[in-house]
Order: structure tokens, then C-alpha cells, then sequence
């Protein structure tokens, strides 16, 4: 058992956090969010090929530097420091997860696009009547000769927008619900027959809408592994916002005591408060709470398929909850400024808010968790 | 960073586990397995085979005694003690003066008392509250004033834990009360035998004697008993106290209690269906389990901060608020657990009885456990004083 971390894990921490420190201010940030496509592709660019961040979780024979979850777990938590808006949970954690997990040519061809910074991926996973049942799945793909034809609708894709590919989840056979027969797929974002509804999103991002309309994809398309592949993706990404989660959870809180320490009523500074000093140490104690779980859950990733999933839910179950009194009470803390668009802290609790449904909310998380553990 | 146990580490694991089936007293196994209540000698039969082990005192340094275990052989090891359920050592001589004396104390009382702490010769109790001075400690006004080679010791200690077993005591006296109230402390080393100590007892709401007052009457302590400079006793009692949040998570075992609760919840039935079935209960102990695990990796966390060479600070704090909510929560559920049978009260049937068990003998225990767990958000620095110690120590404010 060893919880240190490597000196090259800590060089990655530290490029990210200046990087982020320079060029994500809140008021850079509210401006890319304020442009036409809702971000900075420079960002991304400087991020993958100027920084050569993008390598940090791949192997050595991908053209990576030998990391994996911890990596990601250092730069979700960074980009949670500043509440980035870079689709790397969704291209790096979702896409370059699966590909790993899958393997094969897609896999070798993609990989060292992605580190390059010209793959930028969507993971649609989400259907309109599924909520968080990843194998309520509607739509088909149909074997067609050597490939395969896409028919549905996936709904708040993340990132979409940016897209050049979309990680899709389809059903090849079965009935709706049903495990056997659900298949991911990585789809060429521009495929004739797809459609999309763009919109932003309340935390900053943008997402749409996808529809399928006959689309006609190679059968190399194929990242085979079905239901449990796509589990073990979505439990990859739910570690990963938990890790956002993190940096997310100490921003609001530093940002709170350093708020009761400028604002005064009744003549003093209001964190000489009592009342507020004490939420804002059980703050503390969440946060940290929440720092253990993202711990924990990207040190179990690599349990066997059950007991992973059974920590996944744990570590999800307890920060939605955690960072929800956060927020919360970092808004109320604030007072009315907490609840305007002019101050960063009300950005957090959006972003905040968005990470505790993401994946699974809480009674999602819990039911999986007792479903998995308490056979009685 | 992994959680994997090396060849070396699973090796020690089973030499810890067949060291305990071999070694762990008879006797003792039988009381705790009756429920019946441990005296002064069961709890030192278990240190004194620790003891002749060279195992009592895994966090101590190596030149004192200690083990020089990795964190993960001491991870292990309270994982597996607490699995065998063999009882907690009392933290009093082990895990409070014994750190205070190999870090503050002269060469003649590290040779004097260190041994004796390690062989359970000695059984020490802690004066720290006082009727007066509870979360407010440094208020207290137990006087030491000098007289010769002596300090003369007036005043009144009270929740001294096991006192009435006691050899000897470490307090915090006041020597000056010209100074700011921290600044006028001392940390003395007293024995419990001299002149002028009157220990009475307390009777807590489980029934059991565990905490009492302690007099104190012109009590003759050598100046040579005082730990570090006079007037610099807080230094120690903060010391002390951030040494004891540590262990006063008490993680491995609530995991043990958590294992035990769902057992018993497996198999009480409720209906046709087991009381783990009912979805309202089964969600308070998955919460439960949820924040166990949270507060695992936090102690895991602040443990690997330790090995790197960080001294357990403030943030031991975040440890004690949790881990005490968590002990009191499992004490509710098991008592929640035990529906009518909570009521009866063994006590009442004076000693000696044979007759019961009356009900199951889980449910025994449950409801006096309850009461008696209530202490854990109020000793050790009450709750509300670690979120004073975190907003201050750790928020600045």
C-alpha cells in the first residue's frame, strides 16, 4: 500500500495549475463561455500539443507517459480548481478509456489523435426515458454487411458541439433495458444522417441534442465489450468528476473564508462568527470527505468488475451528497451576492450541482451500491 | 499510489493473525464473548503478551520501544485486531504520556516511566477537565505552588477515565495566574498513591464505572515529576491531544461494528423478509458504511502525510468529528436494531446470575452502548471545539 505520488505526477500538477492560473480567470472564462462556440480552442490546443498534457494517461506504446486514473485524477481536480469547460473528461477519461479498455486498430489509430489534440470526443451515452440506466438503451444499430446502420436519439451530450467524434451507445439486439446487446461505438462526428440540436448548458458547457438518421458506419466502429465496457467507462468518468469535485469543493471553500474575512455587518468581519465558522469547518470536513472518495475510487478502478463498481457507487453516492451542503452553504455564506452572476462562487455551485446528478445521483449510486453488497 | 499489499506485507498479516489465535488470553476472549465486564487485569493481560512481544507500542520511535512497522504493517495490524475483536489497550499510558514523556521529558524519566508504560506496570490516568474547565481547558485552577524540591498540588479533576485502577496520573496544574491562561500551565506526572489523591467515582448511564472525580489535597510531586519547562504545559496538552484524534477515529473498529451490524441485520427478520431487506433500514447502514469509508481514506491520507514526515496537525480534527459521529451511529442502529429487547437492563440483575440471556445476545449491550457512546462528540475536545480548532488552526479565521 502506498499513497505518495510519483515526482512526474506532481511536475503534472503543477504545469496544469499554472497554466490554468494564467489562462483561466473567471473573467477569461465567463468570455469564452460568451463566445459564439463556447470556448477557447486554443486552450485545448495549448493543453495537448504545446503542454503534451493529453500523453499523461496513456502507455508508452500509445505515445503516452505511462499514467492512467491517478493522471486523470490530477488534472480533473485541477480543472475543478477553475471550473474549466475542456471536454477532457469526455475525449480523454470516456473516449481514451474506452479505446485503452477495447484496444486494437481504432484503439492505435485514435489514441495518438487524441493526444495530438485533433481528436476531440463526445460521449453519448444518455437517452431521453433512460435516467441513469446505461442499458435503457433505444437505439439501434443494425448489422449491415460488414458494418453497421445507427437509428435514435441521444440526449445532453456533453461537448458535442466540438465533437469530432462521438462515442455512441447502441443496441445491436434485445429488448429496451435489456444488458445483452448494448455495444459502444466511436462515430465519426460528421457522418451523413447525423443531426444535432446544440444548446448551452447551465454550468457552462455546451451539449445537444444528437440525432441518428440511418447512419452508415464501418464495422471497425465497433469498441467491443458491451454492457460491461460501457460500466466500466461511465465508472472511470464518475471517478473523474468526483476528482473535479475535489479542487471544486476547496475553491468554494476557500473563496467563502475569504469572503467572511472582507465582508462586515454588526461591525465585524461576519467569519468571526461562530455559527458561520462552523459550517464553514464542516465544509472542511466534506471536502475532505470528498478528496478520500476520489481517492478511493481511482484506486479501486481496477477491482474486479463488482467490487468496482460497488466502491464507484460509494465514492458517488457520498460526494453528491458532500458537495451539495458545500454549495449550498457556500452560497448562503455568501448571501445575495452567492445567488447573482456576478461573483464566481454562484458558478461553482452550477458546475457543483450538475457533478452530483452526472453519472448517477446519489439514490442511483446508493441503490447500486446496496443491490451489489447486501444479499439478504 | 496503489492499495496493494506486498508479498512481505501478506506475510505479516498472517504471522499478526496466527500470533493472535495463538496468544490472545483464554480467559479474556471468554468474559467479552458473556458480555460480561473486564477488569483492571483482563485489560492488562492482553498488554502485558503485547508487551513481552515487543508489540505493544507500533507508533512509538524504534529507540523507545516501538515496532518500526511500515503505515501499512500498522494498517494491518488494527485491521486485524480489531477483525479478531480483541480489545482497545487503554490509550492513557500508550498513546498520550508515553509520546508526551519520549518528546518532551529529561533522560531520567524517559528511563523511568517509558519502560514501565510499555511493560503495563504502571496504569496511568489523565487529569485534564475539571468541573470548572471542560471546553474552556486552559480555565482550570488545580494550583501547583513550590515548596523545596516540591510542587504542593490543590484542586479538583473529574471524567478521569479509569482512575480507580490508576498508578499514576499526568495533569495540567496551574503554576502561574499572573500570565495569559495558557502560559500558566504545567504538565506534572503524579502518583496516584500520595497523600491527600481521593479518586470517587462517577456512574455513567450504561451503569458502568469508567470515569470519576479526582481530589486533590496539598499532594506532595517532586518538581523532578514536571514534564518540559514550567509554565509550558499547554505545549504538551496540545501535543497530546493532536496525537489522540488520531486514534480516536477508531476506523477499524467501526468497520468490525458495521460487519457486525450487517450480520445480525441479515438475519433478524422483520416479517418474511430480513430487517437488511427493509429498504429504510438497509439505506441508514449503506450511508453508514459510505462514511466509513470516507473517513478510512481520510485516516489513510493523513497516516501517508504522517510516513512523509508531517506532524498530525489540526486536521486531525476532520478525524475526531467523523469517526465519533460514525462510532455514535452505529450504536443507534444497533440499538434501532434491537426493537423491545432494548429495554432490559442486566445490571439490575446483580452478579452472578445465570439466568439470562433474556432476548438475543446482541441486543444485550445495545441500549447501554448507546447511552455510554454519547461521550465520543464530548471528550477528547468536544465537537464543537475541533470546528473551533479547524476555523481557526486550518481556515484562519
Amino acid at each position: 500500500m502506498d499513497l505518495s505520488t510519483t515526482e512526474t505526477q506532481g511536475m503534472l500538477r503543477d504545469t496544469l495549475s499554472r497554466f490554468l492560473a494564467d489562462t483561466y480567470t473567471f473573467d477569461a472564462r465567463q468570455k469564452m463561455i460568451a463566445s459564439p462556440e463556447g470556448r477557447d480552442p486554443g486552450i485545448w490546443r495549448a493543453l495537448s500539443s504545446e503542454l503534451g498534457l493529453t500523453c499523461a494517461p496513456f502507455s508508452e506504446e500509445l505515445g503516452g507517459m505511462g499514467g492512467g486514473a491517478i493522471e486523470n485524477q490530477i488534472m480533473m481536480e485541477e480543472f475543478g480548481k477553475v471550473i474549466a469547460i475542456e471536454p477532457w473528461l469526455q475525449t480523454v477519461v470516456a473516449g481514451g478509456g474506452a479505446l485503452v479498455a477495447a484496444g486494437g486498430p481504432l484503439a492505435e489509430a485514435t489514441i495518438p489523435a487524441i493526444i495530438a489534440g485533433d481528436c476531440v470526443i463526445a460521449f453519448a451515452y444518455a437517452e431521453p426515458q433512460g435516467r441513469y440506466n446505461l442499458a435503457d438503451i433505444g437505439t439501434t444499430a443494425k448489422k449491415d454487411g460488414a458494418g453497421y446502420v445507427l437509428n435514435g436519439h441521444k440526449g445532453v451530450v456533453y461537448a458535442a458541439p466540438w465533437a469530432t467524434h462521438l462515442l455512441v451507445t447502441a443496441r445491436t439486439g434485445g429488448g429496451r433495458r435489456e444488458r445483452d446487446g448494448v455495444e459502444l461505438f466511436l462515430v465519426d462526428a460528421k457522418a451523413k444522417g447525423i443531426s444535432r440540436r446544440d444548446y448551452p448548458t447551465v454550468d457552462g458547457f455546451r451539449a445537444s441534442e444528437v440525432y441518428f438518421e440511418n447512419v452508415a458506419i464501418p464495422g471497425e466502429a465497433l469498441l467491443s465489450g458491451g454492457i460491461d465496457l460501457i460500466e466500466r467507462v461511465a465508472d472511470e468518468c464518475t471517478v473523474a468528476v468526483c476528482a473535479e469535485a475535489t479542487g471544486i469543493s476547496r475553491a468554494m471553500l476557500a473563496q467563502t473564508v475569504e469572503y467572511t474575512g472582507q465582508r462586515k455587518q454588526f461591525g465585524v468581519p461576519i467569519g468571526k462568527f461562530q455559527v458561520l465558522q462552523h459550517r464553514m469547518a464542516d465544509m472542511l470536513v466534506e471536502a475532505e470527505q470528498i478528496a478520500s472518495m476520489a481517492l478511493m475510487g481511482t484506486l479501486r478502478l481496477d477491482a474486479e468488475k463488482d467490487a468496482r463498481k460497488a466502491a464507484v457507487s460509494m465514492v458517488k453516492a457520498k460526494v453528491a451528497k458532500s458537495i451539495r451542503f458545500i454549495g449550498q452553504s457556500a452560497v448562503q455564506t455568501h448571501g445575495g451576492i452567492g445567488i447573482t452572476m456576478e461573483l464566481a462562487i454562484g458558478h461553482y455551485f452550477k458546475r457543483a450541482t450538475m457533478i452530483e446528478g452526472q453519472f448517477g445521483s446519489a439514490d442511483h449510486h446508493l441503490e447500486r451500491f446496496e443491490a451489489l453488497t447486501y444479499t439478504a | 499510489m496503489n492499495l496493494d499489499f506486498s508479498a512481505e506485507d501478506l506475510a505479516f498479516r498472517d504471522e499478526v493473525r496466527a500470533f493472535i489465535a495463538e496468544s490472545y488470553p483464554a480467559s479474556l476472549r471468554g468474559k467479552q464473548d458473556e458480555g460480561d465486564e473486564l477488569a483492571k487485569e483482563d485489560f492488562l493481560s492482553w498488554h502485558q503478551v503485547l508487551a513481552k512481544k515487543g508489540w505493544v507500542a507500533p507508533a512509538w520511535p524504534v529507540e523507545y520501544g516501538g515496532t518500526g512497522w511500515s503505515s501499512t504493517q500498522r494498517y494491518i495490524w488494527s485491521e486485524e485486531t480489531a477483525r479478531a475483536d480483541c480489545i482497545r489497550l487503554m490509550p492513557f499510558g500508550l498513546a498520550m504520556v508515553g509520546p508526551v514523556i519520549y518528546t518532551f521529558g529529561t533522560p531520567e524519566q524517559k528511563a523511568h516511566f517509558l519502560p514501565r508504560i510499555l511493560s503495563g506496570e504502571d496504569w496511568w490516568c489523565q487529569g485534564y477537565s475539571e468541573p470548572g474547565a471542560g471546553s474552556d481547558l486552559a480555565s482550570l485552577r488545580t494550583k501547583a505552588v513550590r515548596d523545596g524540591d516540591d510542587y504542593l498540588v490543590t484542586g479538583q479533576k473529574t471524567w478521569t477515565t479509569m482512575a480507580q485502577h490508576a498508578d499514576w496520573g499526568f495533569f495540567l496544574v496551574r503554576t502561574d495566574n499572573d500570565v495569559k491562561m495558557q502560559e500558566g500551565i504545567s504538565f506534572l506526572l503524579i502518583d496516584m498513591k500520595s497523600p491527600g489523591i481521593e479518586v470517587r467515582p462517577i456512574i455513567t448511564l450504561g451503569g458502568e464505572h469508567e470515569v470519576n472525580e479526582v481530589w486533590l489535597d496539598n499532594v506532595r510531586v517532586p518538581i523532578s515529576n514536571r514534564v518540559y519547562e514550567e509554565n509550558k504545559g499547554w505545549t504538551c496538552a496540545k501535543f497530546l491531544l493532536a496525537h489522540e484524534r488520531v486514534g480516536i477515529a477508531g476506523v477499524a473498529s467501526s468497520k468490525r461494528g458495521v460487519e457486525k451490524l450487517k450480520a445480525v441485520a441479515m438475519t433478524e427478520m422483520e416479517g418474511d423478509r430480513s430487517l437488511l431487506a427493509n429498504p429504510f433500514f438497509r439505506r441508514k447502514v449503506a450511508e453508514l458504511e459510505i462514511d466509513l469509508a470516507a473517513l478510512e481514506y481520510t485516516e489513510l491520507r493523513t497516516l501517508a502525510g504522517m510516513a512523509a514526515g508531517k506532524n498530525p496537525g489540526p486536521e486531525s480534527s476532520v478525524l475526531k468529528i467523523k469517526g465519533s459521529e460514525i462510532q455514535q451511529r452505529l450504536t443507534e442502529l444497533t440499538l434501532e436494531m434491537a426493537g423491545h429487547y432494548g429495554a432490559p437492563y442486566f445490571r439490575g440483575f446483580g452478579e452472578g446470575d445465570n439466568e439470562h440471556p433474556i432476548g438475543q445476545e446482541w441486543a444485550n449491550r445495545a441500549a447501554p452502548t448507546y447511552f455510554n457512546a454519547r461521550k465520543t462528540t464530548i471528550y477528547g475536545g468536544s465537537n464543537e471545539i475541533q470546528r473551533n480548532v479547524i476555523a481557526k488552526m486550518v481556515l484562519g479565521l
